[in-house]
């Protein structure tokens, strides 16, 4: 199957770099990139041809089997469009409806990155990560610039400078990179977020995490943080407040898909900052975090704060933007291409795969079934690993169940024919049967060889029974137990020793 | 009242066993797991001799008792505490036949105590039982002191199949059969030695057809056979402690070598029935070959140049098998880790379930070379990690590592490998170009991003260790 990297001037991102044209190129697909679609980040045409790309016109990538890109497809480019193709890109399925019916109407399959869903297995294409790593750096960029002082406290011959005050509001992917990036530059920062699990991970990366007074227990299901109650938005601003007055930056964060960003600064806020202050609005697309923000804009208040709304600081890092989403992009087709042949597979057993497609053959799969989703709190810096739960079509329990009754009218039968005793011992069997098979799927396979040893050695219980025998009347019987005791004897006292022996080697970092 | 407390110990030692067994499933309990097992199986021991002998007593008996005991301890200790780590699976192995061979004599000496049976559903039943105990006893002896010989290179460990070997196999059932009725239709000794002899017998052909690499798979199975060998001696004289004990450990060893058998993409069957190098592996020579159809050649580095590699690498992965604990490498493999480390380096090693000869034999060979038990991680958690790699070092493996697994029509496909190749740089450590134990040619050692680093793997380690530099700040 061919892949087509279309332009999207004015878009500066492209959906492939060379590099990620190769590993393309290993999964079987060839590669045909639109001339100048690489310009904007840095990639000149000639070296995705080195990569062993085709350069073509619009045609040729439009009339490709799969099309990759960073955003939407204009008008234009859906007028190409053919049944059959399958389309991938940023598609805001839960804002754009219009779109996602356009491209049913077309007969496509529609793939949309920011509908990756967020369980560890899908970390490796979760784009809306990627780009908010990326905005997250370059808000501080952008802070820098309009700020106009140095980050780092300094002793100078001409006077002490103290450390740019900073604080971020929303600690997920953009708020850390935010904070990494300023703490970098040796500002001194502070962070706040409605779910309070996050402060070590703020602690991690050096900065200081200051907690809303208060704070109700706020869960989410999909791991992204959601509208909150009145009383806690009434703590928050308190804090906001507090913050405003006394640092030189804001950064916020606190976009939620899909819907208007909540409104946490207000303008008595900003009037309370110092002239020369920095607000970087990173929900800018939603309206904003501070009621003064103008989307798409940088401006300055009539009381010297200058406002940072803009809502494209990835593509302002067009080279490591088109890098990172390139690999996404890369990672999503190794998902899709299991058998590295060049042949798309979608697969709608694969929650990745159901919850991304919101087009299939002209037909709109979206919204997807829920998954269930929840962060674990106890992870550091590194993004929390989440446990999933699809809801898959159980196997007819019913079937099971008229088997297992069957087995148990045969042993009922088979019972009138076994003696009381060992019916009891039947019992036992069958329960431990039951705990060991529950209880060893639960032994790390690390410890594969200590759990052999000391089952070897717990084998050796036969020792009580050659012990009861001890006192038979026959000699004979009595050399036999003697001999059995010091067999299972040497199995237990080794296996245990020797288990010990093992165990005190394995040792933590 | 004795009675009640003897019963009551009973209980208690077969709930700790249990109790050793979930200790044993975390790293961070796994000591007090066997903690755990001792206090059980000394309550279980103590609880037993005073029911015995204040019931009946006997002095000849309670003097073997002491005299067995005494033996017991004196070998135990002595072997496990002499032993070297690389020779654990053989002690595994012969702890394992102890075990077995003492549940076929408990079990000869309950037919031996019986006179008569009230009734002859209990002569069925206990009839049944004894046999059973004898002849899976006496088969995990055997099979178990097999496997002890192949692991040690007392026997060779390829698979020694007997030409007309279903013919003897059919021929031992048959006996076995046989014996079972003769035991059932005139209870006597006879039948139970005879059924005795064929068990050891069965078990030896059964071990000596299997081969070196599969021993992971046989090693856990024989650990399962001693288990219902204890749980059967259980059924046979009428020991609820022996059947929940014996029943842990053979539901253990099952799982075990299912855990081994997947590793591998293979039946339980299909590793005891036949393995590799016995069946058709013509269709090897998978991808050895360049465009034109001339042979690709494999590159080899020196000692100096893979230095140089690790030195510019961030990320670095060992795979370690076999090979490592056969050249006793994994001491200056550690001290290798520990000064990449204190370069500031990632360093982690990659284990394939069935690395190795045992379940877990990585694991324990690292420990003893102190490598700290964080950076060792199961395949499946670093799979996905190899493309981020700069260098994989690959120590002793061969299968394992093998991409010829990912392709159809080799006598390995399916088999889940480690991707070392999507790496930036594959060492592999090799003392020669030959084929696996599976007897595939492995396509690994020809590519672009692989390097051989001939030689002894020990003294590869060490030259690398001694080329790398930085001693380690510890």
């Amino acid at each position: 199957m061919r892949i087509g990297i279309p332009d999207e001037a004015p878009e500066t991102r492209a959906a492939a770099t060379p590099a990620t044209v190769t590993a393309l190129l290993t999964l079987g697909y060839d590669v045909v990139v639109q001339a100048g679609a690489g310009a904007r980040s840095s990639f000149p045409d000639h070296a995705y041809r080195d990569a062993g790309a085709a350069i073509g016109t619009a045609d040729d990538v439009w009339s490709s089997d799969v099309v990759a890109m960073v955003g939407e497809p204009s008008p234009a480019q859906q007028a190409l469009m053919r049944p059959g193709q399958v389309l991938i890109g940023f598609l805001h399925p839960r804002s754009d409806t219009a779109l996602i019916e356009a491209l049913a109407a077309r007969g496509v399959t529609a793939l949309s990155m920011d509908m990756v869903p967020r369980i560890s297995r899908a970390q490796s294409l979760d784009a809306l990560s990627s780009m908010a790593n990326i905005a997250g750096y370059r808000a501080v960029i952008e802070a820098g610039h309009a700020f106009g002082r140095f980050f780092t406290g300094q002793v100078t011959a001409a006077g002490k400078v103290p450390p740019a005050k900073v604080f971020v509001i929303g600690t997920g992917v953009a708020g850390l990179a935010a904070i990494g990036a300023a703490g970098g530059l040796g500002a001194e920062v502070t962070a706040t977020d409605v779910r309070p699990e996050t402060a070590e991970q703020v602690e991690s990366m050096g900065a200081k995490f200051v907690k809303v007074a208060e704070v109700e227990e706020v869960r989410s299901s999909d791991g992204y943080a959601r509208d909150t109650s009145a009383d806690y938005a009434a703590k928050a601003a308190e804090l906001y407040a507090r913050q405003a007055a006394t640092v030189d930056i804001i950064i916020t964060t606190a976009a939620i898909p899909g819907r208007p960003s909540p409104k946490l600064i207000t303008a008595e806020m900003v009037e309370s900052m110092r002239p020369g202050s920095v607000i970087v609005d990173l929900a800018a697309a939603g309206g904003g975090n501070c009621v003064l923000t103008r989307p798409g804009e940088t401006y300055t208040t009539d009381g010297g704060v200058t406002i940072v709304g803009y809502t494209d600081l990835a593509s302002r890092l067009p080279g490591q933007a088109s890098q990172l989403y390139g690999t996404n992009i890369v990672n999503l087709l190794k998902l899709l291409t299991p058998d590295k042949d060049g042949e798309l597979r979608l697969d709608f057993d694969d929650v990745v795969h159901r919850q991304m497609t919101v087009v299939r053959d002209g037909e709109v799969t979206f919204p997807p079934p829920p998954i269930e989703v929840s962060v674990a709190p106890a992870a550091a810096a590194a993004p929390a690993p989440v446990a999933i739960s699809t809801a898959a079509a159980p196997p007819d329990q019913w079937a099971r169940f008229r088997m297992v009754l069957m087995l148990v009218a045969g042993w009922l039968l088979l019972s009138l024919l076994l003696p009381g005793g060992f019916l009891s011992s039947i019992l036992v069997f069958g329960l431990a049967m039951v705990v060991g098979y529950y209880v060893i799927w639960g032994v790390e396979p690390a410890l594969y060889t200590p759990l052999m040893s000391v089952s070897n050695a717990v084998s050796g219980i036969t020792i009580v029974g050659a012990i009861t025998q001890l006192t038979s009347p026959l000699l004979s019987v009595q050399i036999i137990a003697f001999v059995a005791i010091v067999l299972a004897g040497i199995n237990c006292v080794g296996g245990f020793a020797i288990t010990n022996r093992m165990l005190a080697m394995f040792k933590r970092s | 009242m004795l009675d009640n407390i003897v019963f009551g110990g009973y209980i208690a030692a077969a709930l700790l066993f249990i109790l050793s067994i979930v200790g044993l499933g975390k790293q961070e309990t796994a000591r007090s797991g066997n903690a755990f097992g001792i206090a059980g199986m000394t309550l279980a021991v103590l609880a037993t001799v005073i029911h015995t002998f204040t019931r009946e007593w006997n002095t000849v008996g309670f003097v073997l008792l002491l005299v067995a005991l005494a033996i017991a301890f004196t070998v135990g200790l002595l072997y496990s505490t002499r032993v070297a780590m690389t020779g654990l699976p053989g002690l595994v192995a012969l702890f394992n036949a102890f075990g077995g061979q003492a549940s076929a004599a408990v079990g000869i000496n309950s037919a031996l105590q019986v006179e008569s049976y009230p009734v002859v559903s209990d002569q069925i039943v206990h009839g049944v039982t004894v046999w059973a105990a004898v002849v899976v006893g006496a088969l995990t002896f055997s099979g178990s002191i097999v496997a002890f010989g192949k692991l040690g290179g007392r026997i060779t460990s390829r698979p020694v199949v007997l030409s007309a070997r279903w013919l003897v196999m059919g021929l031992l059932g048959v006996g076995l059969v046989g014996s079972l009725a003769w035991y059932l239709a005139a209870p006597n000794i006879w039948p139970l030695v005879i059924a005795h002899v064929l068990g050891y017998v069965f078990g030896i052909l059964m071990v000596l057809a299997i081969g070196g690499a599969d021993m992971p798979v046989v090693v856990s199975f024989l650990n399962s056979f001693s288990g219902w060998a204890g749980a059967l001696s259980g059924f046979a004289i009428g020991s609820d402690l022996l059947v929940v004990a014996g029943t842990i450990v053979g539901m253990s060893g099952i799982i075990l070598s299912i855990v081994m058998a997947r590793g591998m993409n293979r039946s339980i069957a299909n590793v005891l029935l036949g393995g590799f190098g016995t069946a058709d592996s013509t269709g090897a020579a998978v991808a050895m070959l360049d465009a034109d159809g001339n042979p690709l050649q494999a590159v080899s580095a020196g000692a100096d140049e893979v230095a140089g590699w690790l030195r510019d690498a961030d990320s670095v992965i060992i795979a370690p098998g076999y090979g490592m604990a056969v050249a006793q490498a994994q001491h200056p493999v550690a001290e290798l880790t520990r000064r990449l480390i204190a370069q500031g380096k990632t360093v982690r090693f990659a284990i394939h379930p069935v690395a190795g000869r045992l379940p877990g034999h990585m694991n324990v060979l690292l420990a003893e070379a102190r490598v700290p038990y964080d950076i060792v991680l199961e395949m499946d958690e670093i799979n996905d990690d190899f493309p981020r790699t700069d260098v994989v070092l690959v120590i002793g493996a061969n299968d394992t590592v093998n991409p010829a697994a990912m392709e159809a029509g080799s006598p390995i496909s399916g088999m889940p490998v480690l991707h070392v190749w999507e790496s930036r740089q594959v060492v592999v450590f090799k003392r020669s170009m030959a084929a696996g134990y599976s007897g595939v040619e492995n396509p690994l050692f020809v590519r672009e991003n692989t390097a051989m680093l001939f030689g002894d793997a020990k003294a590869s380690a060490e030259a690398l260790v001694h080329a790398v530099g930085a001693p380690a700040s510890v």
